[in-house]
């Protein structure tokens, strides 16, 4: 339960908690203080690295993700433009094989301005949050959302500009997406329009694949140049309300990537991937509380740091399944 | 010292101020956007024709999840998306009637049914239910039928793209209206055209059938399967022949984007009818 607690903490922006050494089990306490009585092996988790770096592998995961994201969305535009019609509609709402589905996000917005819910909403909106709860919540930001995946490619150009000094990443307060995601909701109660809608990058993008192209791609291209720019991941990491509705969705999902203690020299390399460091708090060297950790509701399951783990301390765990 | 190199000798806490207010200048900055883009929806900048079976306004704003799959039912395509700049809304599904209409040629109202949030109202089931908004003749001194000319050829030329069910044709895939030539004594496409009339017209078709024993089984005809009032007809006023708006008319737009003159002398007003619209009709 004070897992789950600190998890959705973080997810709202907190800073994650350390606990004091004499709170930890005594074996954690042990690990921790032996863990680098191993010289030589660290030595060869260098050597290795040192290779990784000069000569970098395939991120296979990332290849497959980007696959299955890419799929997903061609299926929406393959249905209305070869007319298979197994996928109608947007990210938004849509019909897979005539059964409703409707964005979390979306239909939340839709029943505050709406005041009013019809049994297809009630339909799409149970599936999908039953399917992103067994998949992981915020799966769907790196799986499926087409922002990540041209955010993804905009933070590639921001990490080589950042090397060479002609770009800055400057940090936000995490807060706050959790104080957008509020003002969405209360505009749109209030206005009785979902407001959020307009300038969804998620929902803008998902439109412009399937419907064709329009002035709006501007606003996401803005984004982009932000990012690019001034601020890594800004968007996702600051600002996106629909990521803040999946994490709470994940937050108690079978489907979680786990930390192994015993298995981590603390090179940092997933810190350095992660959309969303705060939640691998806990690989920081004496941080880990327990010898696993399952790591919080703001992870996107996006399995970039289980690629780039040199000593596959991080994996991922279906829990409730036999491995 | 201190004052050589000020930004750098930020203490943690004024790090943590400033970035406290970049984020408060984010969250404002990202609302305002949104904002911005809500006035002129709200406010009704534009004259906007929404898809049959939309709420009144302010409702159907509410309830439009903007998925787009009232937009891909369509059989003659005639709802769009509109963009940033249209002030309709992003992802919020019109039609321009000019371009093309609403012909009914689904007959079962697929947008309606596609609808997953209710934006367009369940309840609606005929043609004649819907209250898109209603058709007004502007510059009648145009009119070829006021006039008392006919028109032969291309309703709206050869390049014009918008399509257009023609039962006697083929009763299920409409055609373009540039494959369609007339040539009419009198002018009265807007009359001719018109789903309502149409409606109407095959309703008495029908029934005479039936009741010279032609028909030996017929469907039960359900409450307003047949229109049971009249949308359009060229009346005689000072001795000329002239369009003239009935009770029926749903605001489709089919009589605007057949008319052949340029701009058209009919065309849809949705601002006055949709005001307190329920989303239908009740007849």
């Amino acid at each position: 339960m004070s897992n789950f607690i600190e998890s959705i903490r973080v997810l709202l922006g907190g800073a994650p908690k350390r606990i004091s050494k004499k709170d930890m089990p005594e074996e954690v306490r042990e690990l921790h203080s032996h863990k680098f009585a191993d010289k030589e092996r660290i030595e060869k988790i260098h050597i290795e690295l040192a290779e990784k770096h000069a000569n970098p592998p395939p991120e296979r995961l990332r290849r497959r993700r980007w696959a299955v994201l890419i799929a997903v969305n061609l299926l929406f535009v393959l249905s209305y433009h070869l007319d298979i019609q197994l996928l109608e509609g947007a990210l938004t709402a849509s019909r897979f094989a005539g059964f409703h589905m409707a964005d979390l996000n979306s239909a939340l917005q839709v029943m505050l301005a709406f005041k009013h819910v019809v049994i297809n909403l009630v339909i799409g909106t149970t599936t999908v949050f039953i399917l992103w709860w067994l998949l992981g919540g915020r799966t769907f930001c790196s799986w499926v959302c087409p922002y990540h995946l041209v955010a993804e490619w905009a933070e590639m150009l921001h990490l080589k500009l950042v090397d060479k000094g002609w770009a800055r990443d400057i940090q936000f307060d995490r807060r706050s997406r959790t104080w957008l995601w509020l003002v969405f909701v209360i505009l749109a109660v209030v206005t009785g329009y979902t407001v959020y809608e307009s300038i969804s990058p998620t929902g803008i993008l998902s439109r412009a694949l399937i419907y064709g192209p329009g002035v709006a791609l501007i606003w996401v291209a803005l984004l982009l140049l932000f990012e690019i720019f001034f601020s890594r991941r800004a968007w996702c990491r600051y600002a996106c309300p629909i990521g803040l509705t999946y994490g709470i969705v994940g937050a108690t999902s079978p489907f979680t990537v786990r930390y192994q203690l015993p298995n981590c020299f603390h090179e940092g390399e997933c810190r350095k991937v992660c959309l969303v460091p705060h939640v691998l708090d806990t690989v920081l060297k004496g941080k880990a509380k327990a010898m696993e950790v399952d790591i919080g509701a703001d992870c996107t399951r996006c399995l970039r740091c289980v690629d780039a783990c040199p000593t596959g301390a991080l994996t991922f765990k279906y829990k409730g399944l036999s491995s | 010292m201190m004052s050589k190199k000020p930004q750098k000798r930020l203490t943690p806490k004024q790090k943590e101020r400033r970035k406290f207010l970049r984020s408060i200048a984010l969250t404002v900055g990202v609302s305002g956007m949104a904002l911005l883009g809500m006035v002129p929806v709200l406010g009704k900048w534009v004259q906007r024709l929404r898809p049959p079976g939309a709420l009144k306004e302010e409702k159907f704003l509410a309830a439009c999840i903007k998925c787009g799959q009232c937009v891909q039912v369509c059989p003659v395509e005639a709802i769009k998306l509109a963009d940033m700049t249209d002030g309709l809304g992003v992802g919020v599904p019109h039609i321009d009637p000019r371009e093309q209409a609403c012909d009914f040629s689904c007959d079962g109202l697929q947008c309606v049914l596609a609808c997953p949030t209710g934006a367009l109202i369940h309840e609606i089931s005929f043609p004649s239910e819907v209250d898109m908004g209603i058709a007004k003749t502007v510059n009648l001194k145009q009119c070829l039928a006021v006039n008392g000319q006919g028109f032969k050829g291309l309703a709206r030329g050869a390049d014009f793209k918008g399509k257009l069910r023609y039962a006697q044709i083929d009763r299920w895939n409409p055609i373009k209206l540039a494959e369609h030539p007339y040539d009419l004594e009198l002018c009265d496409l807007c009359v001719r055209q018109c789903p309502i009339e149409i409606s109407i017209a095959e309703c008495a078709a029908e029934d005479e059938k039936r009741q010279s024993g032609k028909v030996d089984l017929v469907a039960v005809r359900q409450k307003n399967e047949c229109p049971p009032k009249h949308a359009i007809e060229l009346q005689e006023i000072d001795g000329r022949m002239t369009p003239v708006i009935l009770d029926g008319c749903v605001g489709c737009g089919v009589c605007e984007m057949v008319c052949p003159v340029e701009p058209a002398v009919i065309v849809m007003d949705s601002s006055d009818s949709r005001a307190n619209s329920q989303g239908m009709r009740t007849l």
